[in-house]
């Protein structure tokens, strides 16, 4: 803990005991090789920082799916948000982790030192103040993010259209996990035993969504918090799923999910954004996998906004797509921690602390 | 960047605003999507944001998890 507060609802998860004990059970029960995704870039890091993968039992293979909202953002994007950075009436406010990450010839970062306003925000809400304060500038917010994150964006977008700012825009990038989950099974890339399902996106759209992953492909989806203990139960009954033949859609994250989600943020969601096909990194396109601003709204969309973008081009030996959809690991990547790394990233996986090339690189010291 | 950490309502502030703790951290957050937050609620918060309640009596139960993976 490192002398940090104790968290009430956090750190009894993390408990030694409870872990060891669940450990000690998967090892007993796992007689074959499972292969479990987890589809969420929190889960991710808990999974590295905790240690996870040396304790459980070989035989337990854990594959980080595309569960990074910056490592699945196309280079086209990144591009295309660098060309609005270079506008002189414009302000790119955006969470840290997009700052870093390359486009084809520059990053947020290296146009915020040739001169480009870009602010570093923590809440969504903070966008609200700062196109208050600089009222002859776009304001532009990069809407990035997963089913947790969007609804924030919805509430800024209400909020701006009741205080009539005319001055903001928002660049989406949000996406939607469900569509996602079922073209990794459609494409067949990976060889996938049950689904670690994100418990902060299920405390917003609920159980029901994962519904049609036991149904249509028999396969285990187990919604799980983020402390250490957490993941080791949803591993858990994964491996009793499969052990008993039974797939079906597991809430073993009660204290936060419930099955219907929540109902205000969906509502809201739905008020502020249309489903639209969406391009994700090293996949392609997805059917109804983004989320993007109502006819409503279009006023704020910063994508209407005229700017040059230049051809996006990647790193011809970039492997982050093949990461994303789990075909290999970041160790398999000629360029990881050769040329590419954090100081110096060539793929996304490597910029964002939720990317499996991060976290590789920071804890996996083989 | 679905990071979210466990804070306690400790003042209701306003309709779209509540004052939470967060280990010894007091902070000020939106409750635009948790619109009927009571003081003494734990609430999970993401970017800022009250994302959901959590649910006390399931999180007392540390224990069942555990019964749950023992012989």
């Amino acid at each position: 803990m490192g002398g940090s507060a104790i968290l009430k609802y956090r750190d009894e998860y993390r408990n030694k005991d409870l872990c060891q004990s669940i450990i000690k059970r998967i090892t007993e029960l796992t007689k074959e090789k499972v292969n479990i995704m987890e589809v969420c870039g929190t889960h991710t890091v808990s999974i590295f920082r905790s240690g996870l993968k040396e304790l459980l039992p070989e035989n337990i293979n854990l594959i980080s799916g595309p569960g990074c909202p910056v490592c699945v953002t196309p280079i086209a994007a990144i591009d295309h948000i660098i060309a609005l950075a270079r506008e002189k009436d414009t302000i790119i406010v955006t969470f840290g982790d997009m700052v870093n990450v390359p486009g084809t010839s520059s990053s947020l970062k290296k146009e915020k030192a040739n001169g480009a306003d870009i602010l570093i925000i923590y809440s969504p809400f903070q966008v609200i103040e700062i196109a208050r304060k600089y009222p002859e500038k776009k304001v532009i917010l990069i809407g990035i993010g997963f089913e947790t994150t969007t609804p924030l964006l919805a509430s800024v977008i209400l909020e701006v259209a009741e205080r009539q700012i005319d001055n903001f825009y928002l660049f989406s990038l949000a996406k939607i996990m469900p569509p996602i989950m079922q073209t990794l099974l459609q494409k067949k890339d990976a060889v996938i035993d049950g689904f670690l399902c994100p418990g902060h996106v299920s405390a917003i759209i609920g159980t029901k969504p994962y519904e049609f992953i036991p149904d249509n492909y028999h396969i285990p989806c187990v919604i799980a918090g983020f402390e250490p203990g957490d993941i080791l139960i949803g591993i858990y009954h994964i491996i009793q799923q499969n052990i008993n033949k039974k797939s079906f859609v597991e809430n073993k994250y009660q204290r936060v999910v419930k099955k219907e989600g929540n109902p205000v943020a969906l509502r809201k969601m739905a008020e502020v954004f249309n489903e639209v096909d969406s391009t994700w990194r090293g996949i392609g396109n997805v059917k109804k996998s983004g989320l993007d601003l109502k006819e409503k709204y279009a006023s704020m969309n910063a994508r209407n906004l005229k700017v040059k973008i230049e051809k996006s081009r990647e790193h011809p030996d970039c492997r982050c797509g093949e990461v994303l959809r789990g075909i290999i690991t970041p160790l398999q990547c000629p360029l990881f921690r050769k040329i590419c790394t954090p100081e110096n990233p060539i793929g996304a996986c490597m910029v964002s602390s939720e990317g499996s090339c991060a976290a590789y690189y920071k804890y996996n010291s083989v | 960047m679905c990071l979210a950490v466990p804070g306690k309502a400790v003042r209701i502030i306003d309709s779209k605003q509540v004052e939470v703790l967060v280990g010894n951290i007091k902070k000020i957050i939106r409750t635009d999507l948790l619109p009927e937050i009571e003081e003494g609620d734990y609430l999970l918060i993401h970017a800022g944001y009250a994302i959901t309640k959590i649910n006390q009596k399931e999180a007392d139960e540390v224990s069942r998890a555990w019964e749950e993976v023992q012989y």
